[in-house]
């Protein structure tokens, strides 16, 4: 599962600098974590993964892992700045690419 | 079942290997640990304290291998062009998650790997040199872990990039310098696909 060790203490400071850096915050746009198409991980690993870490069905687990693979890209999580982070921590630990961003509509 | 990893009974898988691929499957993960480097606490014992709050690198690594296994956080592919401010601040914020997240990173990667050498180095090989692998199904994860790391470090170092790549390996004439790497690249495949099988909730 997700490795989350990073400690409270720099949990806090990640926040305090987050809202330093977001001047206009825009509490009501979520973040999203995305994770890219590559063409080393295998369609049944990835699928494994988003069911291992995201408790994802099989078949939304496999929809997700198809668009990845031929849309290049998949949104496969929402929440807050602090828990996307935690989601592409854990994704960069399975080996999948990850990255998050605020979600833009 | 060579190359082929098999559920068994206690939840856990089996693969039957002989010498060579023993010792090639142990020699790709002491190249990954070493590739990985030490953990901060490997020599003199340290305050643990200090090692939960030690800072991690903020900058990419140099090496197409760890870049991939430690990508940016914030960004993306490339590809789509972003106005200079924002890719500032994309770069500031990937610096600051790779400070909290990367010595984390590297640490799960190494267990796996380590995990990957003790349960080799534990076979009792027969006569031949072969053993059968069984693993638990907690080893069983930290080896599907392993063996995806060490494809994406093969697959770095052969620059696969997308898919066309991988076609072109597949057709390499023999005498290609690359085809041990790619033969090595495509039974880790094979061994991974079957091991994740065993594993599928």
């Amino acid at each position: 599962m997700g490795r989350v060790t990073a400690p409270a203490p720099l949990e806090i400071e990640k926040t305090e600098s987050a809202e330093e850096s977001f001047a206009v915050p825009e509490p009501d746009v979520p973040w999203v974590t995305i994770v890219h198409n590559d063409p080393v991980n295998l369609m049944s690993y990835v699928t494994y993964v988003f069911q291992t870490y995201f408790g994802y069905s099989k078949d939304k687990a496999t929809k997700l892992m198809l668009d990845v693979h031929h849309k290049g890209r998949a949104v496969v999580s929402t929440g807050t700045r602090e828990e996307m982070e935690r989601d592409v921590q854990a994704m960069h630990g399975y080996g999948l690419w990850a990255t998050l961003q605020q979600d833009r509509k | 079942m060579p190359g082929h990893f098999e559920p068994t009974s206690g939840g856990g898988a089996a693969v039957a290997l002989d010498e060579v691929e023993i010792s090639i499957i142990r020699s790709l993960a002491v190249q990954l640990l070493e590739l990985i480097g030490p953990g901060p606490a490997e020599g003199a014992p340290e305050d643990p304290l200090a090692e939960l709050f030690a800072e991690g690198p903020s900058e990419p690594p140099k090496d197409p291998v760890l870049r991939r296994l430690f990508p940016d956080a914030y960004g993306g592919p490339g590809g789509e062009p972003v106005p200079p401010k924002e890719a500032e601040e994309q770069h500031a914020h990937s610096a600051e998650f790779r400070r909290f997240t990367e010595n984390d990173l590297r640490a799960g990667k190494r267990d796996n790997a380590l995990a990957v050498i003790r349960s080799l180095d534990a076979l009792t090989t027969a006569g031949n040199g072969g053993a059968v692998l069984e693993l638990s199904a907690e080893e069983s994860v930290q080896w599907l872990g392993a063996l995806n790391d060490l494809r994406l470090a093969i697959g770095a170092r052969l620059e696969i990039a997308d898919e066309e790549d991988t076609d072109l390996l597949y057709r390499l004439p023999d005498e290609d310098p690359r085809k041990p790497m790619v033969m090595a690249y495509l039974w880790l495949g094979g061994l991974q696909e079957t091991l994740v099988e065993t594993l599928m909730p």
